[in-house]
């Protein structure tokens, strides 16, 4: 009913009557009324395709994925569908496997590692190009191609440099004396050159959002403190580090909510392998749904799950601080 | 004099220092274009060839042999994806934007939220769903697919931009006798060019480098795109690092030549997708 007498208020397109004419005046509120009510079914008509898609194809997908994960699924009852409610007997089988601590530990080193040298990268790199130089933009617009480039073009040719024998980085290393590293067949190395390989594709994104955050700190800021003596190492902490916070904190809960859920780039290099050196709950939930001849489709759509609570944690967190900021 | 020259100078040590930055940075990729144009019996030499200094096209030739079809099945759901993602989510943005519906902020909140669920979950609910309905294996299940990476973004892009259009505009448009639809589509659409292209161009490039949903939805079909292509090549043949990386280097090109022509819109869309202001 609020919205009835919302409707009765002075209309905010004066234009509207102006162009009905005088004639019509004295039923103008009722024919407000209608064309409000109009645009309002217009509105609607312009968001139903969008709303029918979110249905159809973001809350049913969803909503099998967790039907998926309460059941007893097998190879058959899956095409005949008549699975048994099996209740949270998923996650618990899950949550008892020896892969679960591990897939854990390495989603959290993965994401954070990642996260913290991407964004030190990124900054870096921001301040850098935030000068005037000849070649800034075109240098700047260049470092934007890994991030554009196809996950699996990124993987492959990470995946031959990192190549024990004939690598590339062997051969650095071998050049200053060090020994050749298998960096994708030992347990040791794997997640590290997955986790290099990730900081690689993310450098881009933070140095974009970074840049742009730079642009909004007034010069006069600098100026002034030249004149007061401080040197570029103090602009930087007393100036450029505190005014960028806010966009720092989107950068990295983005970085965050982006990182956790990384699958192609590590089932490309190392398929979470050897063993489970490299797996993370992403690679594990697909291992388990796809990976192998027998699929275990409740187990792997449980750890999605999982999963997708995690992202969610941090993702309101992001909404938080972006809202706040907006406030 | 020293005053005048010392920024040029500074200048042009920042000019050394960013190119040697940018080598590093851009190392893998000139390395993916080495090995592409390497001999095959010199792929395992030691030490590698830094510089390809007896070039063979064999790699390209093997890609024009082989992966032919991929690259059109990839040009193919692309523009699909781009056609898709246009039409839900232009309008949809123009209604948040300008039209202020019931529950829009609810809608918009449930967009964040839908570009948070990883893609691997996705993937699981699609195929059950498309084993049911026998959409396993085609293109246009791959389009529909792939959509729903670019879709919420899209709707956020199309919001952000169309709030900015004058009130005035629309009005005028209403005075001179033109409907919604009409507004939208003589007026609104044309000065939203910039989200037009930014929205078009994140659409093709996430479809055309889609590798989740193309593996678990199309593995088996005639209709594979390209990185399922390279994904196979690595699996079937270790060896011919040259033919793969040559591949690698085919399905970049559109990324490169995107990158060209529309490098302001790449970085409009990379910071107007993570802070709106």
């Amino acid at each position: 009913m609020t919205t009835a007498r919302v409707d009765r208020r002075p209309q905010r397109s004066p234009v509207r009557s102006g162009a009905t004419g005088a004639g019509q005046r004295t039923d103008a509120p009722a024919l407000r009324r209608r064309q409000r009510r109009r645009s309002r079914l217009t509105a609607l008509a312009f968001l139903v395709p969008l709303a029918v898609y979110l249905a159809a194809f973001y809350l049913y997908p969803l909503y099998r994925n967790l039907d998926l994960s309460l059941r007893d699924y097998t190879v058959r009852s899956f095409v005949a569908g008549d699975a048994p409610f099996s209740g949270l007997d998923n996650f618990r089988t899950v949550l008892d496997d020896p892969t679960f601590g591990p897939a854990l530990r390495h989603t959290m080193v993965f994401t954070f590692v990642s996260i913290a040298f991407q964004y030190a990268a990124g900054l870096a790199l921001a301040v850098f190009f935030n000068r005037r130089f000849r070649l800034a933009g075109t240098l700047r617009a260049l470092f934007l191609i890994p991030w554009l480039l196809p996950l699996i073009v990124s993987a492959s040719t990470w995946s031959w440099m990192f190549n024990s024998e004939s690598g590339v980085l062997n051969y650095a290393l071998q050049l200053v004396g060090v020994g050749p590293v298998d960096w994708l067949t030992s347990p040791d190395w794997a997640l590290t050159s997955v986790i290099v390989a990730n900081i690689w594709i993310g450098v881009p994104f933070n140095l974009v959002i970074l840049y742009s955050g730079l642009q909004n700190i007034p010069g006069e800021l600098y100026e002034a403190a030249a004149l007061d003596g401080a040197n570029a190492w103090q602009q930087f902490w007393r100036i450029t580090f505190p005014l960028l916070r806010p966009v720092s904190a989107i950068t990295l809960l983005l970085g965050l909510v982006y990182t956790l859920k990384v699958f192609d780039l590590i089932w490309i290099m190392t398929k979470g392998g050897p063993g489970d050196a490299s797996s993370t709950l992403a690679t594990w939930s697909y291992q388990l749904g796809f990976g192998t001849l027998l699929p275990k489709f409740g187990p792997g759509a449980a750890v999605g799950n999982i999963l997708i609570l995690i992202a969610l944690a941090f993702g309101l967190l992001y909404i938080r601080v972006q809202r706040r900021q907006h406030a | 004099m020293t005053a005048a020259h010392r920024p040029a100078r500074r200048s042009r040590l920042h000019t050394v220092i960013g190119v040697l930055l940018t080598a590093v940075m851009l190392f893998p990729v000139y390395w993916m274009l080495n090995v592409s144009l390497t001999p095959q019996q010199d792929m395992r030499k030691s030490p590698p060839d830094l510089l390809p200094l007896h070039p063979t096209f064999e790699g390209y030739r093997a890609v024009l042999d082989d992966q032919l079809p991929y690259l059109g099945t990839s040009l193919l759901i692309g523009l699909g994806t781009v056609a898709l993602t246009l039409v839900l989510a232009a309008p949809a943005g123009y209604a948040l934007a300008k039209l202020r519906p019931l529950g829009g902020g609810a809608l918009g909140l449930f967009l964040l939220i839908a570009q948070m669920i990883p893609g691997i979950v996705m993937a699981m609910g699609f195929y059950g769903i498309y084993l049911d309905l026998g959409l396993l294996n085609s293109w246009w299940g791959l389009i529909i697919a792939d959509s729903t990476i670019a879709v919420p973004f899209g709707v956020m892009i199309f919001t952000a931009f169309m709030s900015g259009i004058p009130g005035e505009l629309i009005a005028a448009s209403r005075i001179d006798g033109a409907g919604t639809f009409r507004t939208f589509w003589s007026i609104v659409l044309p000065v939203s060019r910039n989200a037009l292209v930014t929205v078009s161009l994140f659409s093709f490039l996430w479809a055309w480098s889609d590798f989740v949903f193309a593996n678990t939805l199309d593995s088996g079909g005639d209709w594979r795109p390209i990185t399922l292509g390279i994904y196979h090549y690595i699996g079937n043949n270790n060896q011919e690092w040259n033919a793969i990386m040559a591949t690698a280097v085919v399905a970049s090109l559109p990324a490169a030549v995107l990158l060209v022509l529309a490098q302001r819109y790449v970085a409009a869309g990379v910071t107007a997708g993570a802070v709106k202001d």
